[in-house]
């Protein structure tokens, strides 16, 4: 069964949102990794960008394909984690610690609302 | 193929379901990518062994007191040189010298070949085979594939899984050679060949005995401490040698001189469906080549269609490319003018819109360590 912790908040399309922190750093599920496995590169978003919400913001490649990742809430892009560029494999590692992808500063925290609680996504995925 | 056409299944395929693969659809077939990942698998064919599925390709018979003439009039390679047991890479060409299909041709006797053809090209293969054959050719031809299934045993344990599930049964087929062995379950065709650069060998049966053969073969597998393995890997294994893939790397708008399969074509050898054009492009000189290229700094994989820009301008685009699981670093192919096709020339790829400089090489990417 895939980890889906209690504090985050999840997009249906399988990024993860840690709303208790400011900036609030941004990954994939660990569902999500474990579909595409082998992650081989990340192409991370530009640090100071503007996104809204559901914006594609950045690219991760499995050996398989390419997934678009989108920004749970709008805000700016304020800090990518730079350990993917030498290990991307960290996302299918530790897809909610070592392997978050890049953090944002919500303009409305308001928004964390519209996305799914952990309760939620386990049923979506389920 | 239109989206409504129904994926064909090979006999294996609830098994692989059972075994957790992910199925896809591959040359009009519903076939497993992969099982538990694809750089696990590709590792497991380059240190101990993999087993695949291969029932979706194709077998045809020729047999007759003409085949070897027949076959040497349709074919690149000299078909004369092989003795009883002995197979050779070879390539069937339209007349104007594009390449319909690659495939591999045994003798299975003095006047019987078999022939193991791509998938994707039975059907084109087989009206082309019908086509050039003329009435007094005292040639039959047999399609075999709708009720031979096959598994590919490849890696550097691919013996010790041949004696654990064969015994005395049957001897390891060498490279480019086939045994054809008559067993109690049916007639077993064992072909010292392989699409991964590993030692090895593909082994074809009657459809029924697929499952007895495949649960066997994965129990000797996992033994030898290998692995089921999907087409995923399939592609990355092949792709690290430099091997084409018809569809991608080969199609009837290229001759296999500009993809660079010279060495499996014989000029020399008396006419051939497809010579003429062949003379003619070598005497104009070829307009482009197939080049092989690898990322040199960090950068996405790149991956079929992409772009492939020389000096500035896009001159073509990519045929095969991925993420060579051996290397950690984007592999792939591209037909090229010859000017940016020399080895150490520098091209770009497009991806996303930003282009990354990749360095053309020698194939193959991957060569085994020396023992």
């Amino acid at each position: 069964m895939s980890n889906v912790p209690d504090t985050l908040r999840y997009r249906e399309s399988h990024e993860w949102i840690d709303p208790t922190q400011s900036p609030s750093p941004v990954g994939i599920t660990d569902h999500a990794q474990a579909e595409l496995t082998d992650v081989v590169f990340v192409d991370p978003p530009k640090v100071g960008a503007q996104v809204t919400a559901g914006q594609q913001v950045c690219v991760i490649e499995s050996v398989k394909a390419a997934s678009d990742i989108y920004a749970p809430v709008a805000g700016e892009i304020v800090a990518i984690n730079e350990a993917l560029g030498s290990d991307p494999g960290l996302l299918n590692r530790e897809p909610y610690t070592g392997g978050w992808i890049f953090k944002i500063k919500p303009s409305s925290p308001a928004e964390f609302d519209a996305l799914m609680d952990a309760g939620a996504y386990g049923k979506h995925i389920a | 193929m239109s989206d409504t056409t129904p994926l064909r299944r090979t006999p294996l395929h609830a098994v692989h379901v059972e075994m957790g693969a992910r199925m896809v659809p591959f040359a009009g077939w519903d076939m497993p990518v992969m099982y538990t990942g694809i750089v696990d698998e590709h590792k497991a064919v380059r240190q101990s062994v993999g087993v695949f599925d291969i029932s979706h390709m194709g077998q045809f018979i020729v047999s007759g007191p003409g085949a070897e003439a027949f076959l040497n009039r349709v074919l690149t390679n000299n078909i004369t040189k092989l003795q009883p047991g002995q197979g050779q890479y070879t390539l069937l060409l339209t007349g104007l010298g594009g390449v319909i299909d690659d495939l591999i041709a045994y003798r299975t006797s003095e006047r019987e070949f078999y022939l193991v053809v791509n998938a994707s090209r039975i059907d084109a293969d087989w009206e082309h085979l019908e086509t050039q054959l003329n009435k007094d050719d005292d040639v039959m031809m047999a399609n075999a594939s709708d009720f031979t299934a096959g598994l590919a045993i490849q890696g550097p344990k691919a013996r010790e899984v041949a004696a654990a599930v064969f015994g005395n049964e049957t001897s390891f087929p060498e490279h480019n050679t086939i045994l054809v062995t008559m067993t109690d379950t049916g007639p077993m065709w064992l072909c010292g060949t392989g699409y991964t650069g590993e030692e090895g060998f593909e082994f074809f049966m009657p459809m029924e005995t697929a499952e007895m053969w495949f649960r066997k073969i994965v129990e000797a597998v996992k033994a030898a401490g290998g692995m089921p393995c999907g087409l995923g890997a399939r592609d990355t294994l092949r792709l690290e040698m430099g091997y084409p893939l018809n569809g991608n790397d080969l199609s009837e708008q290229r001759t296999p001189l500009q993809a660079g399969l010279g060495f499996f074509v014989d000029l020399d050898k008396g006419n051939f469906t497809g010579r003429e054009a062949l003379v003619a492009q070598k005497a104009a000189g070829l307009p482009d080549k197939l080049a092989a290229f690898r990322m040199t700094g960090a950068a996405p994989p790149p991956r079929p269609h992409y772009p492939v820009a020389f000096a500035g301008d896009i001159i073509g685009e990519v045929c095969s490319g991925t993420q060579s699981p051996s290397l950690g670093v984007g592999i792939g192919m591209a037909y090229v003018p010859l000017s940016a096709a020399t080895i150490g020339s520098t091209l770009e790829i497009e991806i996303r819109g930003r282009l990354f400089p990749a360095e053309v090489v020698k194939k193959p990417f991957y060569r085994k360590p020396s023992v």
